[in-house]
């Protein structure tokens, strides 16, 4: 079969060949592995067989530790199995690794390989968790390229069954992961040539089989443990030289020919740079051009990293060699050398083969993603010339505390300019990658020319910037780092040119694309200074296009990317331009087709109505208008650490910083998110005042606390802004103070979800609520300063606010504002009210997911303080373990006011009989009460000053503990029924007086939508492309069977006062306390802005029963607090993608489960009001 | 023995009740059922070319939404498929239908371009509609469009389809025409192969609490079966075209005033609806009866005996008619 040339990403490479030679595939979902397991269970659910003709069993575990457990006993019962992971995954796979590899048994697990939590997470890639199994047992195989992770997929495959040795198969994160590029990718005849059946045969009858029985993982002895662990010595030994052989006969097969450690350089050099992945490219890059140049030099790529065959690996260098740098792409704090340098070291300490032994040193680089550039390579270069080169050095930062770092020279690039380098500015809701991964695809696919394809987002949600790096050309491409010059540079948004140096890469004589609302002869006057100066300078060819246009008259929305695309290729001569239209078709019926004809029309009409709205601007008799230099607006006074790191990162100069700007141990300040102002909104809502009732609801349901709600004395309005609105406050008794409902214009990311739960309407005008939206633009300004105003206004006395009601929880200061989630998003409006009720005395505990991302991800954090300095502390600790992880917390606060307890009970006559005795006796179960203890605590402290007796001092440090806390457990369903179940289950039954807010999405939502045991029956999601078979675990009724836990189960759509009375409820109770919270989420397939009656449908059809179990309440502990189905499920299901995309794919799948789920809802029902009339009690 | 059978749509039927399109044909087994009471022919739920469309385009917006936009995910869903947007499991309905029926199987359309209209009535005939009806259910808001061009177009799509078919082919119309003659006549000319009169139009309610227009689906009266009467009554006295009375059709008495006034057909839902199909039954049963009673033969004998050109007075359905009424309605609120 004649091998096809195709574009596409590591991951699909790696999922393409392991998921047609294995049988078994255990997979669980971490970035920037997911997508492996995305392919594998897609193509299984399609029915796709292995080579063997056999579709293989995809199964989702509840954690990586589930998976590798299910690859140990998939493997101990002789099938080929294998698993997809990365980082804190792959930490969590290590013990079943060791006895996989204790027990010679082959799999071959493919790792996107990424950094490891430390001071801070990150889902990029670097080689720190692969460092972390070195000593496992499993032999390690680095893919550099998209093309080597197919390749070395089917080796490792072909090697560990011939050694016995699992593989670890990995590959860089993100940028071999994700980078897409053209391969030749192998046929089934290439894997059955490779794969030996004898050798699978072999591993089958090692298997445990009760017809040839045998035990296995016994407990051994001092007397032969030792002894035991060194048989396998001689498999080890072996594996380098079947590893090579296989590579060899792959070779034979296919032309491409790897070596255990490949060298590429000089045959004469005399400084070696070794190192892995994927930088290994952009080493060669950069030798080729050294070399060029006459320099002596060359750089080894180790692709077999375990066992290290040190033999080979000196085998691989010029003999001519006097210095080497070996770099590695991890940290191990404390350790004499980082892995790959010792390596090296020890390597060429033991084989004797150079008259003299080289020099060695090591550096590290590329942690997370750091790029790794040619112009670091020849720097490293530059260092092993030096007569003392610096050892243990850091390129690609500046270290200013330690000073490790080499210094770089900018200039040095080694672009190819044959190679067209396309650099594309663009929004995540625009299609802009999208677009481009077709582009690039077309481009390997359609043409002779070698692509490649790599995409770099940022870190919100709503609102992304996207940016795409295109490379295509003749000559093959090793440039595995991100496009330095550009020969075209596209702009999709027109705003951002103010915030973002778009043309900053821009060589001279590029292309520049811009998508502008301005005419070609206008334009330029609207055009930052800046950007007119580099367009002059560079003399860059300048297009502009109103893609918007085109996109709205063809009834693509916001959609542009094929209308942009399509200039693209016009533009840069990719292709012919009839063919390139062609193929853009092609394209989009490919892409759109299943979506129907219409969609694949209107995409083919804005294709053809593209070129002709694609002007040149004549910039011949331009120049920098200066006059029109727009002034900076003035900056509210911010903090150093605002000003000095946040601010450099929000302008996407985060890389400049040096080592002295962090923090040393990942401790950032809150109220962050304030300062960045991403000003998203094309429309906002505008309050009328006339017809607002103060309801509160607007404020409650809005997720990024953008509308918020005053009530002061008239008189603070004196110097208001003369656009202000007020109202008198609706409030009992409070009829002469005024009311004022304000929008942050910057803030607000249009979601609309106050304007679909404002209940008000005109009275004269039925479309008209009490807020409406309008263009944001006309009124920025003017709701800027309303809002400055606003908030220096005076916040509502809290002790005078009735709690339970959610007109005066508006009132409340949210310590938790601006988030960069989904706009609309149904998890942080639960969060917010939380914030409000107990932020200034709340330690959150953050299960990794969502709200870890939209709470912790730097640069900002939306958590926020309160104006005496309190506000919510927040740590994210894993995915796995936040429940434990809140459990410690609020241990050791207990344990911290016992002690502060039990000093004042001792040192009562030095502190004051009654102090202390109202100190240890103030009732805290209200805000009224909590504020006493706080004064009280303040006397205490204020008290003791400078007391000189060591407990005393003790005391005054503990004395915040006395007053209450409220430790809370936040995570999605990913963390609450899965991963985190286990720990959740112990916290349930400590008795502690924690609380657990499941923000429940019914997915994995971070990672892009993988079933979790919450997702229900019926409905599509990743890892569950067929519908999701089994029903939706019952994680309250889970909960109640302990009779001692405090469990809620709220829909802030269907009913905010429920959910605001189970808030309160949840943490008064003095035990654990549950509270599941129906998020509505981007995953289920719907617009958000009908997320609240989507809630409500879902309490009516009896699918989310709200009800609280209150452990403390006398009588039946039980309440149900929502109607029997008034709704049939249908009508609530079938509002949303998930069910109806099986209910298009599969009808008759469908029907079933549907029938099934009906029947899920009924019984649930019948149960629960069973337990409401009192049957469990 | 009385000879219930009647013509339409170039087709034999053995009972002029035809069970009009509505949401009970959706389901094969009550499909059966209506055959099994009597019924002379099935006229299918219909197939909503803008359903298919916007199904197409909201399955496209959520799937684009948020894909490719951060780094943890290229998209939310996976990608499964094909999708069945098209009118698939219409067809599908209709191939069922046709193969566990011995009466004739009608296929509705609404269609909302002239190549959506064009293209799945060709789907229909292919899957093996005996005929199909042209469920033209058009609302008017646009302030430049006259009801010249609207009837044009009407009369365009009935000449485009049935160029494509072979198939006879009804239009299913709404009684707001300003010269319902003019239009049905034009139709006919256009190759329309009956007319069925009428359509019924849900208007909105308003909530006067939510202050909100909500959707309101009333099923038809006896009440609504005059207009259609005297629609009827004027048209089948001098077009060939065949006529169905649908809407109002509740007994016996309506369904035999429909057939004396012209109709080839009556068409029901709403009874059925009401009080089973099986009542398609009783209403043939009482139809018989009355027949029997009032010494007639068959269908055809009674069709149109009541007709515009067979009254006695044919001013009765004409605008003289309404100045009678008027005074007669005068006179006897001077008489009180």
């Amino acid at each position: 079969m004649k091998r096809r040339q195709l574009t596409l990403d590591g991951n699909e490479a790696a999922a393409y060949v392991a998921h047609r030679i294995n049988e078994v595939i255990a997979i669980y979902p971490i970035t920037p592995s997911s997508p492996m397991g995305e392919w594998a269970d897609q193509w299984s659910s399609a029915g796709e067989p292995n080579i063997w003709g056999s579709v293989p069993s995809v199964i989702e575990m509840q954690s990586e530790g589930g998976a590798a457990g299910a690859v140990h006993g998939a493997l101990q019962a002789g099938t080929l199995t294998t698993t997809f992971t990365s980082s804190q995954g792959l930490l969590l796979m290590i013990p079943n690794m060791y006895k996989i590899a204790g027990e010679l048994t082959p799999t071959v697990f493919h790792i996107a390989a990424r950094a490891i939590a430390g001071q801070g997470l990150s889902i990029f890639g670097d080689h720190q968790d692969v460092m972390a199994v070195r000593a496992t047992g499993f032999a390690l195989l680095g893919s550099h390229s998209v093309q080597a992770v197919q390749d070395f997929a089917l080796i490792a495959q072909a090697a560990a069954l011939e050694s016995r040795i699992p593989f670890g198969h990995f590959f860089d994160g993100f940028r071999t992961s994700h980078e897409v590029a053209k391969i030749e990718q192998l046929t089934p005849e290439d894997m059955r040539a490779m794969i030996d059946d004898e050798l699978v045969r072999a591993h089958r009858a090692r298997s445990l089989n009760p017809d040839r029985p045998v035990v296995r993982g016994t407990a051994q002895n001092p007397d032969v443990y030792f002894q035991a662990r060194e048989t396998v010595n001689k498999f080890y030994d072996a594996c380098p030289g079947i590893v090579q052989e296989a590579m060899n006969r792959f070779a034979a097969l296919t032309g491409r020919q790897y070596k255990l450690f490949d060298y590429f350089g000089a045959p004469d050099a005399e400084r070696i740079i070794v190192l892995m992945g994927s930088s290994a490219l952009a080493a060669e890059e950069c030798v080729e051009a050294l070399t060029a140049r006459g320099e002596k030099v060359g750089v080894v790529n180790v692709h077999l990293f375990r066992p290290f065959s040190a033999r080979a690996f000196v085998d691989a260098l010029p003999r001519t060699v006097k210095a080497i740098a070996a770099l590695d792409r991890t940290k191990e704090p404390g350790s004499a050398g980082e892995p790959l340098y010792m390596d090296v070291v020890a390597a060429l300490a033991e084989t004797v083969s150079f008259e003299r032994t080289p020099r060695v040193i090591g550096g590290r680089y590329g942690l997370a993603s750091k790029e790794f550039t040619p112009a670091m390579v020849a720097t490293v270069f530059a260092e092993l010339s030096k007569d003392h080169p610096r050892n243990h050095f850091v390129v690609g930062i500046t270290d200013d505390v330690t000073y490790r770092s080499l210094d770089v020279d900018p200039a040095f690039s080694t672009e190819d300019p044959e190679t067209v380098r396309a650099v594309f500015y663009g929004l995540g809701a625009d299609g802009t990658v999208g677009a481009n991964k077709n582009s690039i695809k077309i481009i390997g696919e359609d043409t002779p020319n070698y692509a490649q394809g790599y995409f770099v987002y940022d870190s919100k949600k709503s609102g992304a910037m996207t940016v795409s790096h295109l490379r295509f050309g003749r000559n093959p491409i090793r440039s595995s780092y991100l496009i330095q010059k550009a020969s075209f540079v596209a702009c999709h948004q027109f705003s951002f040119l103010e915030r973002v140096d778009v043309l900053q890469l821009a060589e001279p004589g590029a292309v520049f694309l811009l998508n502008s609302p301005f005419r070609p002869e206008e334009v330029w006057e609207h055009l930052p200074a800046a950007v007119q100066q580099q367009i002059i300078e560079k003399h860059l060819r300048f297009y502009v296009i109103d893609a918007y246009r085109v996109a709205k008259e063809n009834g693509m929305g916001g959609r542009i990317n094929t209308v942009m695309q399509t200039c693209f290729f016009a533009l840069s001569g990719a292709l012919p331009r009839e063919e390139a239209i062609a193929a853009i078709k092609h394209a989009i019926e490919k892409t759109y087709g299943k979506r129907g004809e219409a969609v694949v029309q209107k995409n083919f009409a804005a294709v053809d109505q593209a070129l002709a709205h694609l002007h040149a601007v004549d910039i011949a008799h331009a120049d920098v208008a200066h006059a029109l230099l727009r002034a900076a607006p003035a900056l509210r006074p911010v903090p150093d650490f605002v000003r000095n790191v946040i601010a450099p990162i929000l302008a996407g100069r985060g890389d400049s910083l040096p080592v002295s700007a962090l923090p040393i141990d990942g401790t950032y300040p809150t109220g962050t998110a304030q300062f960045e102002k991403r000003n998203l909104a094309r429309e906002i809502p505008v309050w009328e005042q006339g017809t607002c009732i103060q309801c509160g609801k607007c404020v409650m349901v809005c997720p990024h606390a953008v509308i918020r709600a005053k009530v002061v004395a008239p008189e603070r309005l004196a110097t208001a802004p003369a656009a202000l609105k007020s109202a008198p406050a609706r409030w009992k008794d409070r009829e002469q103070l005024r009311y004022l409902l304000q929008v942050s214009p910057k803030d607000c990311t249009s979601c609309g979800l106050c304007i679909e739960v404002c209940p008000a309407k005109s009275k004269t005008e039925a479309k008209k609520k009490a807020i409406n939206m309008a263009e944001q633009a006309p009124i920025r300004e003017q709701e800027r300063q309303n809002w400055d105003f606003f908030l220096t206004l005076p916040e509502f006395d809290r002790n005078a606010l009735t709690l339970h009601n959610v007109k005066d929880i508006q009132l409340l200061q949210p310590l938790f504002e601006f988030p960069g989630a989904c706009a609309g998003c149904g998890e942080t409006p639960y969060i917010k009210l939380l914030t409000q009720l107990f932020g200034d005395r709340a330690v959150i505990a953050n299960a990794t997911g969502c709200s870890s991302i939209y709470g912790g991800n730097l640069p900002t954090t939306p958590y926020t303080v309160n104006r005496d300095g309190r506000g919510p502390a927040w740590s994210n600790s894993l995915f796995e373990d936040n429940a434990e992880f809140g459990l410690g917390i609020r241990v050791s606060l207990d344990k911290q006011a016992e002690f502060a307890r039990e000093l004042v009970r001792r040192f009562a006559p030095k502190i004051g009989e009654n102090l202390a005795e109202t100190l240890l006796k103030t009732d805290q179960s209200n805000e009224a009460g909590i504020d006493a203890q706080r004064r009280l605590v303040g006397e205490l402290q204020a008290k003791l000053g400078s007391e000189p007796e060591p407990e005393l001092q003790d005391l005054k440090a503990l004395a915040g503990a006395l007053v209450r806390k409220s430790v809370w457990m936040v995570g999605g369903d990913g963390w609450a029924y899965d991963i985190g179940y286990g720990g959740l289950d112990h916290v349930f039954a400590s008795g502690r007086n924690v609380n657990i807010l499941v923000l429940d999405t019914e997915v994995y939502s971070n990672t892009g939508g993988q079933a979790s045991k919450s997702t229900p029956r019926a409905a599509v999601a990743k890892f569950a492309a067929a519908g999701k078979r089994a029903a939706k675990k019952d994680l309250a009724m889970m909960a109640m069977a302990y009779g001692s836990v405090y469990v809620a189960h709220v829909a802030l759509g269907a009913n905010d006062t429920h959910t605001l009375k189970s808030f309160l409820e949840a943490e008064a109770y003095p035990g654990p306390s549950l509270i599941i919270a129906y998020s509505h989420c981007i995953a289920h397939g719907y617009d958000l802005v009908h997320g609240l009656e989507q809630q409500k449908a879902a309490v009516q059809s009896a699918y989310w029963p709200l009800f609280r179990y209150d452990p403390a309440k006398d009588g039946n502990p039980f309440q149900l607090d929502s109607r029997p189905a008034s709704l049939p499920l249908e009508k609530y299901v079938y509002n949303e993608g998930r069910y109806t995309m099986l209910a298009q794919s599969n009808p008759e799948a469908a029907a079933l489960l549907l029938a099934e789920a009906e029947s899920d809802v009924a019984k649930r029902w019948k149960i629960y009001e069973r337990w409401a009339q009192g049957a469990q009690s | 023995m009385i000879d219930l059978s009647t013509y339409y749509l170039g087709r034999k039927l053995r009972s002029p009740f035809v069970a009009s399109s509505g949401p009970l044909s959706k389901d094969l087994r009550n499909l059966q059922k209506m055959e099994d009471a009597g019924a002379g022919a099935v006229v299918l739920h219909s197939l909503f070319e803008e359903q298919i469309l916007m199904e197409g385009q909201s399955l496209d917006r959520f799937l684009s939404a948020g894909a490719d936009s951060y780094a943890e995910f290229a998209s939310y869903f996976p990608d499964i498929g094909p999708y069945d947007l098209g009118p698939r499991s219409y067809l599908q309905h209709l191939e069922a239908a046709k193969k566990a029926l011995k009466i004739p199987v009608i296929a509705s359309l609404n269609g909302s371009s002239l190549t959506g209209w064009v293209r799945y009535a060709r789907d229909m005939e292919n899957a093996g509609a005996d005929a199909i009806e042209l469920n033209i259910y058009f609302l008017p808001a646009s302030f430049e469009t006259s009801g010249a061009q609207i009837e044009e177009s009407y009369c365009d799509l009935v000449s485009a389809v049935k160029a494509q078919v072979r198939i006879p082919v009804a239009v299913k119309l709404g009684p707001f025409f300003t010269s319902l003659p003019n239009i049905a006549y034009r139709l006919e000319c256009a190759g329309a192969g009956a007319l069925v009169l009428f359509n019924r139009f849900y208007q909105p309610d308003f909530d006067l609490e939510a202050m909100d227009a909500k959707p309101n689906l009333k099923l038809s009266t006896s009440d609504e079966l005059l207009m259609r009467l005297h629609a009827v009554a004027l048209l089948s006295s001098r077009l060939s075209v065949d006529l169905a009375v649908t809407g109002g059709v509740h007994t016996a008495e309506d369904a035999i005033k429909g057939i004396f006034a012209g109709a080839h057909v009556v068409m029901t839902t709403s009874a059925l609806l009401q009080r089973g199909i099986d009542h398609l039954r009783h209403m043939q049963d009482d139809v018989v009866q009355w027949m029997q009673q009032h010494d007639y033969d068959s269908v055809s004998q009674m069709r149109g005996a009541m007709n515009a050109g067979n009254v006695g007075d044919p001013e009765v359905y004409q605008r003289a008619n309404y100045l009678k009424t008027l005074g007669s309605y005068e006179s006897r609120l001077q008489t009180r």
